[in-house]
C-alpha cells in the first residue's frame, strides 16, 4: 500500500500549482532533521560500528574505533549459509505470498464491486491479523502445527507425513510462518490497484478475440503490476530481515537461523556489536541492490 | 461474470483464503477462556477468569507491558504524525530543492528491513552512551512511522481540490482562517488514517523494540520472552481484546461509509 | 432586492486590465491585454482551452499575479491585493463547495468571514433567490449537478462583490439545464444589477446571455463587441469560424465604388459591401454563412444584388432535423458549407449532383487579416469541425426530442 502510494500520487499537471515558498522549509525541518539524527546517522554508526576492533583492554561488549574491513570477510565466513537461507526463504515465501493473494486480491477488488459492503468486509478480515500481535499469531500456529497436534498427528496417520517427521523446526515451518505473517502486505497493494482497474479494458481484451487466460496474462497482470511489485517489495523486505518466524521459541529450529537471528545473538547476546553492524549492511546493501535492480525491470522507478 | 475461471471457483478460493487468515485468530481468542496454569498450549476447559482478572497473574507483568505499549504508541504517533502531515502538506504543495533527495530519504525507512533499524539505533544510542529506555522506543518508533504518515496524508492532499481553498480566499478568508476551517478539516480523515496506522505499528513492533528497550518490556516483548517458557492465557486476553476493539472501529466506520455511500447514491 | 450592504458594492464596477502580461515557466498565458468592462455588464470572455481566458480571471481574483499591468475595480488599484481583500467572487468551475459543510454555511461562509451582521438570514435570502433555500440543511453532495450550481452562485452573490467572476460555471451541466441556466443567470444578473465576468469556450452560451463579448485567443483578445456584430462582421478568420462557421474565400480586389468592392477569386466575381469589409484594397480575405447560402440545382438568373458560386458538386449530404447541411466541392474554390432549412420533405439536392450556390451581396463580409496568413479558400471542413458539427447536431436533435 504504502509502496503504491509514492506511485500514484505524482499525476501531471500538479507541477503547476506548487509553489515555491519559505513555508515549505518549516514544514519540511523537523520531519526531515530527525529523519536525518534518527535514520541516517544510525545508518552511518552501523558501518562505524561494522570496522571497531575489540577493546585493547580485552573487556568484553568494549570496541575500540577502527578501519578493520576484514570484520566483512569473517561475518561472510562465519555466516553465509544464514544469509543465502534468510533470501532463499524471503523469495520462496514471496513467491508464495502472492499465489496466494493474487486470486483472493482480485476477488474482491473486481469481483466483488457489486457489493461495496461486502467488498470493504472481506477488506476488514485481510488486515484483521494486523490487529492482534505478530507474535501471538506465530505462537498460535506452532501450537496448531506441533507435533502433538490435531493437524500433524492426522497428517500421519494418513501417512501424508512420516510417523517420525515433524513440521515445527523445519524450514517448511519457518517459510509457512513467514507467508502467513505478510500475506496482508502482498493483499492490500494487490487490492489497490487491482479495485482501481477499468473492466472495460478486459472487455475489450476479450472482444479482440483473447483467451480468458490470454486476457489475464496480457491485460490484466500487466495493468496489476504497480500491486504487484509494491506487494513484493513489502514482503520480501521484512521477510528477509525476518528474526521471529525463524526463531527456535517459535516455528524454527536450529538449522533454520536466518540473518535476523544471527544479528539479533551478536548484538543482544553475545555483545558482538562490529560482526551484527557488519551483518545489517551486508543485509540493507543487499536488498537495496536488489530492489534497485527489481524497480528498474519492472519500469516502475517512480516509486522513488 | 465473462472473466471468471468457473463461476464458482473465485468466491470458494475467496472464504477459503480469508479462513485461513482467520485460524490463528480464532485460536488465541478461544485460548483466553483457557483454564490454562502457568502455559497455555493445552485446553483444560472453559473459564472467563482469566478475562474478570488480567492483571492478577506474575505481578500484573502482563499490564505493566501492554501500558508501556499504550503510552509508547501514543507518544509515538503524535509526533510522527505531526511531523510527517507537515511533510506531506510540503511535498504536495510546494517546490523546493533536493526534492528527489527528501522523497530517498522518506522511502528508504521503509525499504530498510526493521532488524537493520534496531540495530542502527542500538547502535548510535550506543556509541553516544544514551541508556535505552522509554524514551529510546519512542525514539525509534517515531522514526519508522514518520514515512507511513507522510505516504497516507501525502494521498489525501493531493487529492484535495485546490479551488476548495482558492475558494476560501475568494470568500474572505485570511491565510490561517482557511487553513483552520477548510484545508485542516478536509485533510482530517488522511491524518486520523495515518494516527491509527502508525498506533497499529508502533503497538506490534517488536524488533525494532527489542533493540533499543534495555530492560522495559512492551506487550509484544514480553510475549517474546515468555514464549520459551510459555505465555499466560492472560496475554491472550489483552491480544484479543485489542483485536475485538480494532475490529469494531474499523467494522463501524467501513459499515457507515458504505451507508453514506448508499445514501448518495440514491438521491444522485 | 434588499441584500445586504455591508462594506461592497451596492452596484457593480468597472473592471479595467491594463497592459496585462502573465507569464508562466515555459509559456506565455496572456500578453499585453488591455481590456475595459463596464459596470452592471454581462461580460464574456469566449475562447477555446488554453487561449488565457481562465487565467485572465484568476488574475482579477486574485489568485494569481500579473507579471506586468495593473488592475482597475471601480478605478481603485488592486494589482497588489490578496484575494481575500478584492471586492471580487468567483463561482468556480468545479463549484468548489465545502464538502464539510451545509449548503447553508457554505453561504454564509464568506459573510462570516468578513464578520457582518446576521449571516444566516442574509445566507437564507441568497438561497432563496437560487430557489434553493428548502435544501439549506444538506451538504453540496447531496445535490444535483445543477443544484450544487445554484449554491455556488448563491455563496458568490451573497457577498456582494462588485465583480461576479464566473469560471466556465456551465460546463459540468447536460445540455437541457445549461440552457435553463444560462437565462437564469442572465435574469439574475439583470435583477442584482452586478458587473458579471463570464470566461466560457461555448459560443452559443456567450451569445445567449453576454452584453459584450471578446474573443481570446493565444493570449490575445481578437475581437470585442456586441454578439450580434461578432457574428455579422468578424474580423478575423479566428472569429468567423470559433463563432458559428463561415465559408471564407481569398482574393485580390479588382474594382471598388463608393458601395461596394468586387473581388476576384479565381476567376470568380464575388461582390462585398464597403461597409462590411474591413479591407478595401489588395489581397482580402471575405467570407458568408453557410446559412445565407442558397443551393440551386440550375444556373441562377443573374442579379446584380446576389453573388453566384458554381457549377460545383455536392459530395456530402447530412441531415440534422432542422437543417441539412450540404458540402459542395467547387473545382477551384475548393469546399462550401452550405446549412438549407428543411421546408420541403427530403433533400433538395442528392450527393453527385451539379448544384450552384448564390447569395445576397449584404450577406458577405470581408475580414481584417492579412490573407497571406490564411490559407486560401479556408472553408471549416476539416474532418475534425464536421464531426464536431455533426456531434452537436445530433445532441440537439436528441434535446429535442
Amino acid at each position: 500500500m504504502a509502496f503504491a502510494a509514492f506511485a500514484t500520487t505524482t499525476g501531471p499537471g500538479e507541477e503547476l500549482q506548487r509553489r515555491r515558498s519559505p513555508i515549505a522549509l518549516l514544514l519540511l525541518l523537523p520531519g526531515i532533521l530527525y529523519l536525518a539524527l534518527f535514520f541516517l546517522t544510525p545508518l552511518v554508526s552501523l558501518v562505524l560500528t561494522s570496522l571497531q576492533v575489540p577493546s585493547a583492554t580485552g573487556e568484553p561488549g568494549v570496541y575500540d574505533p577502527a578501519f578493520k574491513w576484514e570484520n566483512y570477510v569473517t561475518v561472510i565466513n562465519d555466516y553465509l549459509p544464514h544469509i543465502l537461507r534468510s533470501f532463499g526463504y524471503a523469495l520462496i515465501a514471496t513467491v508464495l505470498a502472492l499465489a496466494f493473494s493474487y486470486p483472493l486480491a482480485y476477488f474482491i477488488g473486481v469481483k466483488a464491486r457489486p457489493w461495496p459492503l461486502l467488498q470493504s468486509l472481506m477488506l476488514v478480515l485481510v488486515i484483521a491479523p494486523f490487529f492482534i500481535s505478530f507474535l501471538l499469531r506465530t505462537l498460535a500456529w506452532k501450537q496448531l502445527l506441533s507435533d502433538e497436534s490435531f493437524v500433524i498427528t492426522t497428517l500421519k496417520a494418513l501417512s501424508v507425513m512420516p510417523p517420525d517427521a515433524h513440521f515445527t523446526g523445519t524450514p517448511v515451518a519457518v517459510i509457512f510462518g513467514l507467508t502467513y505473517n505478510f500475506i496482508p502486505f502482498m493483499t492490500l497493494p494487490l487490492y489497490t490497484t487491482l479495485e482501481r482497474l477499468d473492466v472495460r479494458y478486459l472487455e475489450a481484451g476479450s472482444d479482440l478475440y483473447a483467451s480468458p487466460l490470454q486476457v489475464f496474462r496480457k491485460v490484466t497482470i500487466p495493468l496489476s503490476m504497480p500491486g504487484i511489485v509494491a506487494g513484493t517489495l513489502l514482503t520480501f523486505i521484512p521477510a528477509a530481515g525476518d528474526y521471529v518466524n525463524a526463531s527456535r521459541s517459535f516455528l524454527g529450529g536450529s538449522d533454520t537461523q536466518m540473518i535476523g537471528n544471527v544479528i539479533e545473538a551478536n548484538f543482544l547476546v553475545l555483545e558482538n556489536y562490529p560482526a551484527a553492524a557488519a551483518l545489517s549492511i551486508i543485509l540493507m546493501s543487499v536488498i537495496l541492490v536488489i530492489v534497485t535492480i527489481y524497480i528498474r525491470r519492472a519500469g516502475t522507478e517512480e516509486l522513488l | 461474470m465473462k472473466f471468471s475461471l468457473g463461476k464458482w471457483l473465485l468466491p470458494v478460493y475467496a472464504v477459503l483464503a480469508l479462513t485461513f487468515l482467520m485460524i490463528p485468530i480464532i485460536y488465541t481468542f478461544i485460548f483466553s477462556f483457557n483454564d490454562s496454569l502457568k502455559s497455555n498450549i493445552t485446553w483444560r476447559g472453559f473459564t472467563l477468569d482469566k478475562w474478570l482478572n488480567v492483571c492478577k497473574v506474575q505481578g500484573g507483568a502482563v499490564c505493566e507491558a501492554f501500558g508501556n505499549s499504550l503510552i509508547i504508541g501514543a507518544v509515538a504517533t503524535v509526533a510522527a504524525t505531526v511531523m510527517g502531515t507537515m511533510i506531506a502538506i510540503a511535498i504536495v504543495r510546494y517546490k523546493f530543492k533536493f526534492r528527489s533527495a527528501t522523497s530517498l530519504l522518506l522511502f528508504l525507512p521503509m525499504a530498510t528491513p526493521e532488524v537493520v533499524l534496531g540495530a542502527g539505533l542500538a547502535a548510535q544510542f550506543l556509541s553516544v552512551g544514551v541508556p535505552k529506555d522509554m524514551t529510546t522506543i519512542i525514539l525509534a518508533h517515531t522514526m519508522f512511522c514518520i514515512s507511513f504518515v507522510v505516504v497516507t496524508v501525502k494521498a489525501r492532499v493531493a487529492s484535495l481540490d485546490p479551488a476548495l481553498e482558492e475558494a476560501g480566499r475568494d470568500l474572505y478568508g485570511s491565510p490561517s482562517q482557511v487553513f483552520m476551517r477548510i484545508t485542516f478539516p478536509l485533510l482530517l480523515p488522511g491524518i486520523l488514517a495515518a494516527a491509527l496506522l502508525s498506533f497499529a505499528l508502533s503497538f506490534d513492533d517488536f524488533i525494532i523494540t527489542n533493540f533499543n528497550s534495555g530492560s522495559v518490556t512492551t506487550f509484544p516483548k514480553y510475549i517474546y520472552i515468555s514464549a520459551s517458557r510459555g505465555i499466560p492465557a492472560e496475554a491472550n486476553v489483552i491480544a484479543s481484546a485489542v483485536f475485538l476493539i480494532a475490529l469494531v472501529v474499523v467494522v463501524t466506520t467501513q459499515v457507515s461509509a458504505a451507508a453514506r455511500a448508499k445514501r448518495l447514491a440514491k438521491l444522485g | 432586492m434588499s441584500m445586504a450592504t455591508g462594506a461592497f458594492a451596492e452596484r457593480g464596477a468597472d473592471l479595467e486590465l491594463v497592459g496585462i502580461s502573465k507569464r508562466f515557466p515555459g509559456f506565455t498565458a496572456i500578453e499585453s491585454l488591455d481590456l475595459t468592462i463596464p459596470a452592471g455588464s454581462f461580460f464574456a470572455l469566449l475562447g477555446p482551452s488554453g487561449c488565457g481566458k481562465t487565467t485572465t480571471l484568476r488574475l482579477v481574483a486574485g489568485l494569481e499575479e500579473p507579471t506586468t499591468g495593473r488592475i482597475l475595480i471601480g478605478g481603485k488599484d488592486v494589482t497588489n491585493l490578496k484575494p481575500y481583500q478584492r471586492p471580487v467572487n468567483t463561482v468556480f468551475q468545479s463549484y468548489a463547495l465545502f464538502p464539510h459543510m451545509t449548503v447553508l454555511e457554505n453561504v454564509a461562509f464568506g459573510l462570516r468571514r468578513r464578520k457582518l451582521a446576521d449571516p444566516v438570514g442574509k445566507a437564507h435570502e441568497a438561497l432563496r433567490l437560487v430557489e434553493l433555500d428548502h435544501l439549506a440543511a444538506r451538504k453540496p453532495q447531496q445535490l444535483s449537478g445543477g443544484q450544487q450550481q445554484r449554491v455556488a452562485l448563491a455563496r458568490a452573490l451573497v457577498n456582494r462583490p462588485a465583480l461576479l467572476l464566473l469560471d466556465e460555471p456551465l460546463g459540468a451541466l447536460d445540455l437541457k439545464l445549461r440552457r435553463q441556466m444560462q437565462l437564469e443567470l442572465k435574469t439574475i444578473q439583470e435583477e442584482v444589477g452586478l458587473t458579471f465576468l463570464h470566461v466560457t469556450h461555448d459560443q452559443e452560451e456567450a451569445m445567449t446571455m453576454a452584453d459584450t463579448i471578446a474573443v481570446m485567443n493565444k493570449g490575445r483578445i481578437e475581437q470585442m463587441g456586441a454578439p450580434e456584430q461578432l457574428y455579422e462582421l468578424p474580423k478575423t478568420a479566428f472569429v468567423a469560424n470559433f463563432l458559428g462557421q463561415s465559408n471564407l474565400f481569398t482574393g485580390t480586389v479588382v474594382g471598388t465604388t463608393s458601395t461596394a468592392i468586387s473581388v476576384d477569386i479565381a476567376g470568380q466575381k464575388i461582390v462585398v459591401p464597403v461597409g462590411r469589409s474591413h479591407r478595401h484594397s489588395g489581397d482580402v480575405t471575405i467570407g458568408v454563412r453557410p446559412e445565407k447560402l442558397s443551393l440551386h440545382r440550375e444556373a441562377p438568373v443573374i442579379d446584380p444584388a446576389r453573388n453566384v458560386i458554381g457549377p460545383a458538386h455536392v459530395i456530402d449530404v447530412s441531415f440534422s432535423g432542422v437543417s441539412t447541411q450540404y458540402l459542395i466541392a467547387h473545382p477551384s474554390l475548393g469546399t462550401i458549407v452550405v446549412f438549407a432549412q428543411n421546408m420541403a420533405f427530403g433533400p433538395v439536392a442528392h450527393v453527385g449532383e451539379q448544384v450552384w450556390v448564390s447569395w445576397d451581396i449584404e450577406h458577405g463580409f470581408g475580414l481584417a487579416d492579412d490573407p497571406a496568413e490564411n490559407p486560401r479558400f479556408a472553408a471549416d471542413t476539416d474532418t475534425k469541425s464536421i464531426a464536431a458539427q455533426r456531434h452537436a447536431a445530433l445532441i440537439a436533435e436528441l434535446g429535442e426530442a
